[in-house]
């Protein structure tokens, strides 16, 4: 920010009268993890101290975005953003800037590249780099039906009921190029077409709110912060394909989109854009929460349908598909949240005004959960065929403590890895494809040096293995002999043979079984082997793990070449398990005596002792 | 199909009428929540729900009152249990401990948080301490992976872990817990 953009801000601040201020304080589960309901709790006792409360309303939203900001608060007009805030804060908050008008920089965020001073969410790169559609609203209203409607919202419910009949609906959004951001890319309007020309009385609407993804928190963070746009999206749908009853199915790992969905609706229907005759039209549609219990695998669409059914949640063969056949076997549509809340703003700006974003054939936009290592992690949403460059160092700010990029996670699970090499890579559905990833449903965990490749595909494996739903072999008993090839190589006794082999029971596993978890719960495998395969060979060969993650692969050593044979190495060593090599003036460890205490390698003057398990301190970052 | 589900009722019904006079009075709350789902199709997964935030976990005893009440195989109630992660049958310690493993948690560091309670309270996930005073699972994601590693202690959610936070977190909640009492 230049100097005389700040001294217009300061200005601002100063001239403002504190009663026009209103205070947004954000309420996203991950800054409530960091007790920000106690700061908003603080702030609200000072205003009530200096008889404010009436006149500065403090509002709490759904997720602002940028995690490392969190506890963050922003103050209107002027839009002051204050970040990492705890309790203590309050009082000068109140005290100085609300009712004194004076700028409190010492809470101001510091870019960490520019060492600037950025006052408004508008300077931050983090924020000024995104093309927010999706989450427009997320964090800039609360998530209540007033908000949502003085923010245009069920607008395009109004327009498509009086205007549009479902078929023109339905060619919208064919039109627009929209395809499913759940992870498959269907294109939504062909789903639509398809239920809609099935022969039946009754249909359905599901809104997939199982985001099962380790990684993934994007549809949490809709659900949470504008559910409104997410019910919008869903009777648009069950208008367009004529469907009655509709369903949303959340996990019951998101208590707060539970409630927030549950007050929307019970908003909706008092306001008459749920229930009978919406809108005074010939159209009815009623819709109920559905709360999974914890399982991966009802994310797949016809687990999903027999877990909305009160079963447990085993997928079925395809065909038939869940258009024809889904939910007490009527014709159903089953749409991710995200898909659903792109829905609206087609309908009510038309499809050339949404295909004017992304790439050719992926339209709009995606968001991204940026997670991990990287500087600012949270939600990101940008054009297709933006590049993970963008991303991770103009958006996230790169890789932090000077580490060095080493890999980015897509697709959770389901999906695989990109390196340094795809880093100008556009990310849309079809490059990601490409390159044996998947864009999934936009987790993205950036990694650096300390991580190892092969544990990391020995977690992923572990994860496919436990959430397996037992019903077909390949998948049940595939990836548990996956999981056993794995964990032999990371304990040291891999052999070359072992890569083959789990590239044959990759190949099996995929082709063999049923349902959408096991077709790719080999990806990340497949895809960690074909980018790091040098760190595989490495553990099987050398025995040694590079990134020092491994425990049994990280023993310590000492490098010959750089030993001085000084000796304190023996002399300091705890269980004398480092001995002179005679006649060679170097020393060696006695790998069955170390203990891997570390202190040799501490101590060492010449750097000279390698390896050693580079213990990752929990959230040193 | 009649002929089994006779036969399978045959075998059922002994135990299932004895354990119901043993277990009298036991599950009477539950009662309610059954007259409302009875009869209806589709609703096994709510009833346990309810059923396990009622009692906090879901007892072999509870299971077979549940089948008995539902009209459905008790293999069918054990299957829906078993399947779904969050569906509980042992007991949780007074203070239950939740460690997030989803992949940025991963990353981060959560296997350091799980390697200090092996180390300090011998709990591994899955398992509870001999008195009963804390219980650990872990789970697979909890979706707030911005502020990884998380725990949640006792319902409550906590981001942005490190050892020293845990520690004070952990004395925090012994502290509550002795003020309750």
């Amino acid at each position: 920010m230049t100097s005389r953009l700040r001294d217009e801000l300061k200005e601002k601040v100063a001239q403002t009268k504190p009663e026009e201020r209103h205070i947004l304080l954000c309420g996203g589960v991950p800054c409530r993890s960091l007790r920000c309901l106690e700061v908003k709790e603080a702030v609200s006792d000072e205003l009530h101290k200096h008889n404010f409360e009436e006149k500065v309303k403090v509002l709490e939203t759904g997720c602002i975005g940028n995690c490392k900001l969190g506890p963050s608060l922003i103050i209107f007009p002027e839009g002051v953003v204050y970040r990492r805030l705890k309790t203590e804060n309050a009082r000068e908050i109140i005290e100085e800037h609300v009712l004194g008008g004076r700028l409190l920089e010492h809470l101001l965020h510091r870019d960490s590249i520019s060492d600037e001073l950025q006052h408004r969410r508008e300077d931050m790169p983090f924020f000024q780099r995104q093309r927010r559609l999706v989450l427009k609203n997320c964090g800039m209203i609360s998530p209540g039906i007033n908000s949502y409607l003085s923010n245009q919202g069920y607008a395009a419910l109004a327009k498509a009921l009086t205007e549009l009949t479902p078929e023109e609906v339905i060619a919208e959004v064919s039109r627009s190029g929209l395809r499913g951001r759940g992870g498959g890319g269907f294109p939504t309007g062909r789903k639509w077409q398809a239920a809609r020309d099935t022969p039946g009385a009754e249909k359905y609407v599901i809104c997939n709110g199982d985001e099962g993804d380790p990684g993934a928190f994007m549809d949490r963070s809709i659900m949470e912060g504008d559910p409104h746009s997410v019910l919008e999206g869903l009777i648009l749908a069950a208008y367009a394909v004529g469907a009655g009853q509709g369903y949303i199915y959340v996990r019951a790992e998101y208590p707060l989109a539970v409630q927030r969905l549950e007050r929307a609706i019970g908003e909706a229907r008092k306001s008459h854009f749920l229930g009978d005759n919406i809108l005074e039209q010939e159209f009815s549609f009623d819709l109920e929460i559905r709360v999974g219990a914890g399982a991966f695998v009802c994310g797949e669409e016809t687990a999903l349908i027999t877990s909305v059914e009160g079963s447990r949640g085993d997928p079925n063969p395809r065909p038939p598909f869940p258009v024809q056949k889904g939910v007490w076997g009527c014709p159903t549509v089953i749409n991710n949240v995200e898909t659903l809340a792109n829905i609206p703003a087609i309908v009510l700006n038309g499809a050339a005004w949404f295909a004017e974003t992304g790439t050719e054939k992926s339209k709009g936009t995606k968001v991204f959960a940026l997670a991990g290592k990287v500087r600012h992690t949270g939600l990101v949403e940008v054009p297709m065929g933006t590049t993970l460059r963008e991303i991770i160092f103009d958006i996230g700010g790169g890789i932090p403590a000077g580490k060095k990029f080493k890999a980015a996670q897509t697709g959770g699970p389901s999906g695989g890895c990109l390196t340094e090499e795809h880093l100008d890579l556009p990310l849309d559905y079809d490059s990601l494809k490409a390159v044996g990833s998947i864009i999934g449903s936009g987790g993205l965990i950036i990694m650096d040096e300390d991580s190892c490749m092969v544990d990391v595909a020995r977690y992923f494996c572990d994860f496919n293995r436990q959430e397996s739903c037992g019903k077909c072999t390949p998948c049940r008993i595939g990836n548990k002999r996956m999981l056993e090839i794995l964990e032999k190589i990371i304990s040291g006794q891999g052999e070359e043979k072992d890569l083959q082999r789990l590239e044959d029971l990759a190949l099996l596993i995929k082709n063999a079984s049923l349902c959408g978890l096991g077709r790719s719960a080999p990806n990340p495998v497949l895809s960690t082997m074909r980018h790091f395969r040098d760190e595989y060979l490495a553990h099987i060969k050398d025995k040694h793990c590079p990134a020092g993650v491994c425990p049994e692969l990280s023993r310590y050593y000492i490098d010959a070449k750089e030993c001085r044979a000084c000796g304190l190495c023996a002399r300091i060593c705890p269980v004398e398990a480092i001995y002179e090599v005679e006649n060679e003036r170097v020393y060696r460890i006695d790998p069955e005596k170390c203990v891997d205490c570390g202190q040799c390698q501490e101590e060492c003057p010449f750097e000279a002792i390698e390896g050693g398990r580079k213990r990752k301190k929990v959230a040193g970052v | 199909m009649g002929n089994v589900r006779r036969r399978f009722y045959f075998f059922m019904k002994k135990p299932a009428a004895q354990l119901k006079e043993k277990a009298k009075g036991k599950y009477d709350k539950l009662d309610t929540v059954l007259e409302k789902y009875k009869g209806r199709g589709g609703v096994l997964v709510k009833v346990l729900q309810e059923a396990q935030e009622m009692y906090g976990h879901l007892p072999r005893e509870l299971l077979i009152h549940v089948a008995y009440e539902l009209d459905v195989p008790l293999s069918e109630v054990y299957s829906v249990v078993s399947f779904y992660s969050l569906f509980r049958t042992k007991t949780t310690g007074r203070i239950h401990l939740e460690v997030c493993s989803g992949t940025a948690c991963y990353v981060k560091g959560m296997e350091d948080l799980l390697e200090y309670f092996r180390e300090n309270l011998s709990l591994r996930p899955g398992g509870i301490t001999d008195d009963e005073k804390y219980s650990l699972t872990t789970s697979n994601c909890m979706g707030v992976c911005s502020s990884a590693p998380v725990i949640k202690i006792g319902g409550e959610l906590h981001g942005e872990m490190t050892l020293e936070k845990l520690q004070q977190l952990l004395k925090e909640h012994e502290n509550d817990k002795q003020t309750q009492r």
